[in-house]
């Protein structure tokens, strides 16, 4: 298990590596600087402007001075929030979109795993038939259009639940913007649940925990659950790259002051170091969160660790 | 029979190939001509109807939005780029994907180990993020937008394209052609690429509403189509903020989206099986 530890991790670090340096690549490639403003000001003062920010080193350089910050968990000062740094703005959204991506990602595992297990059990019933209806529908429609219309009809129409952030307090303003990033997850999940189910239940194990006379109930229980979800642990990893996504809308749909709402308004003003900040943070965030899920993976199905 | 046309035949005996298909030929068929013979243009605002909602007798059957302008001709152009950036990041992606798989595949060995090594440290990159970065960096043009999304999607196909090409290397009949001294471009040709057609087709209809998904994600944020063009997810984020008094601007291209990517993914998925239950048999 140690080996397989350290061979992950090794192999986490290129990607990393690989990200940082082509979004600081990209940045860098941006025509015009981030101080090119309409009034031009005096040679020397841009000179001395561009020797603050380091602006007149070469590139390689520059790189190097950004790579030992980003270790450090520096990013450097944000263009457009005077007075900030990146890892500020950072520090101070992030605790938001944790809340909201670890709410919807609980509902998602337990409802899709549950909803999955029904259709499995019930296999060619209407039931199966509507959940995995629901599923088809999850997955194919973006949180982007299911967010505005569960707005529109439980907020704007019925009024039981409130729209907005602001202005309301305690679990239920939560309620609609976790509901919109779990429910393509609950579909994913319940369909990935459903199928490996199926296929663990027509192996010859479970044939003889049958002949034993186990009945379904005790069969899913101590022995198909288990293999079962192995698929739907290896999802997790893009599951989590998805709600993350997801939160990006979710957050500017309900006006929460997420990382997603900071990367959104750094995007739309061209904020180069909050946006390449907030980029290698999420890459950081994925690469992390599917070493977690490959050690998982790796404690519970031995086979993995030797390949 | 050529590969396609065997492929077509199969396509006619599924219920939902056929249905889906059918609908989303609808769909790009009344959005092409829809536009054309309707008395509106997209950019022109009625400013006796703000905010109408949807009506026949004022001729605006979608209604018009806070600018006065038509809905039906806007939701119609929307599908327009919905479905251009189906076939272009398509297009893309199945280019690069085709060719970086079949080569992997066929030359296997050390070269095939880097190249999917490769593919394997780009999955776990967040890619959607660095779209996002070019086009903040750069100006926002339509080009710019639709090959940034294909150039994201081709790491599936690349994958099923080797793999493929890996087992059919193995296959009786490439060795049957080997061994009577047929010459590799030829064996590719005749024997490899006819067997990777089915294959394609599917992975590509299955790319489709990813990338459609992609572009109104980018638009919903403001980040895609700008004014006064639209798109289907720009429409969708128009309609958010106008919601509450005209829900028509929301519901009417969200559940046209909706469709239309709920068709994409029927089609993908029934062609798939198609394809499984001809190769389970």
């Amino acid at each position: 298990m140690l080996r397989y530890t350290l061979r992950r991790l090794l192999g986490a670090i290129p990607t990393l590596f690989l990200v940082i340096v082509l979004a600081f690549l990209l940045v860098h490639a941006a025509p015009g600087g981030p101080f090119d403003d309409e009034r031009t000001l005096p040679a020397e003062i841009e000179a001395n402007i561009a020797a603050a920010y380091h602006l007149d080193e070469p590139l390689p350089m520059q790189f190097l001075r950004y790579l030992t910050g980003v270790m450090q968990g520096d990013f450097g000062p944000s263009y457009s929030y005077r007075d900030y740094t990146v890892s500020e703005l950072i520090g101070r959204s992030f605790p938001v979109s944790v809340q909201l991506g670890i709410l919807a990602m609980l509902l998602a595992a337990v409802s899709g795993v549950s909803l999955g297990v029904v259709a499995a059990l019930n296999r060619h019933s209407a039931l199966d038939k509507i959940v995995m209806g629901f599923a088809m529908t999850g997955i194919s429609i973006p949180v982007f259009v299911i967010a505005p219309v569960l707005v529109l009809f439980l907020a704007v129409k019925l009024q039981w639940l409130p729209a907005s952030w602001t202005g309301s307090e305690g679990a239920l303003r939560l309620l609609l913007p976790v509901l919109s990033l779990a429910l393509p997850q609950i579909a994913y999940i319940a369909r990935l649940t459903r199928a490996s189910l199926i296929e663990v239940l027509s192996s010859d194990f479970i044939r003889t925990a049958r002949g034993q006379g186990l009945g379904t109930a005790a069969i899913v229980r101590y022995h198909a659950l288990k293999p079962a979800m192995l698929p739907v642990l290896s999802y997790l990893g893009p599951a989590v790259a998805a709600v993350l996504t997801g939160s990006v809308v979710v957050e500017e749909i309900f006006g929460i002051p997420g990382l997603g709402q900071l990367f959104v308004r750094g995007s739309l003003n061209r904020d180069y170091t909050l946006v390449l900040g907030v980029v290698i943070f999420y890459a950081m965030l994925i690469v992390l969160l599917n070493l977690i899920v490959d050690l998982l993976y790796g404690a519970i199905d031995p086979r993995i660790r030797r390949r | 029979m050529s590969a396609v046309a065997r492929i077509w035949a199969r396509m006619r005996t599924s219920r939902t190939v056929v249905i889906s298909g059918a609908i989303l030929s609808a769909i790009a068929l009344v959005a092409v001509i829809g536009p054309w013979i309707s008395p509106n243009e997209y950019v022109a605002a009625d400013f006796g109807n703000i905010l109408r909602a949807p009506t026949l007798s004022a001729g605006h059957v979608f209604g018009t939005d806070d600018l006065g302008r038509d809905l039906f001709v806007r939701t119609m152009m929307g599908v327009q780029v919905t479905f251009a950036v189906a076939i272009v990041a398509s297009v893309v992606s199945l280019v690069i994907g085709v060719l970086y798989g079949a080569t992997a595949g066929f030359v296997g060995g050390r070269v095939d180990a880097v190249m999917m090594r490769l593919v394997d440290t780009l999955y776990a990159t967040p890619f959607i993020f660095f779209v996002i970065l070019l086009l903040v960096v750069f100006e926002r043009n339509f080009l710019l937008i639709f090959v940034a999304i294909g150039a994201i999607n081709w790491l599936d196909m690349a994958r099923i394209v080797r793999g493929q090409t890996l087992s059919l290397r193995e296959r009786e009949f490439v060795q049957a052609a080997q061994l009577i001294g047929v010459s590799t471009p030829r064996i590719i040709l005749r024997h490899i690429a006819p067997n990777l057609v089915g294959v394609v087709i599917v992975y590509v209809t299955l790319t489709i509403p990813q990338a459609i998904l992609i572009e109104s994600f980018l638009s919903f944020l403001g980040l895609g189509i700008q004014e006064p063009q639209t798109s289907l997810g720009k429409l969708v984020n128009d309609g958010t903020d106008q919601m509450e008094g005209a829900s028509w601007m929301l519901l009417i291209p969200a559940m046209l989206l909706a469709a239309i990517l709920l068709c994409f993914n029927f089609l993908g998925d029934g062609m798939r099986d198609l394809l499984d239950s001809r190769q389970s048999r």
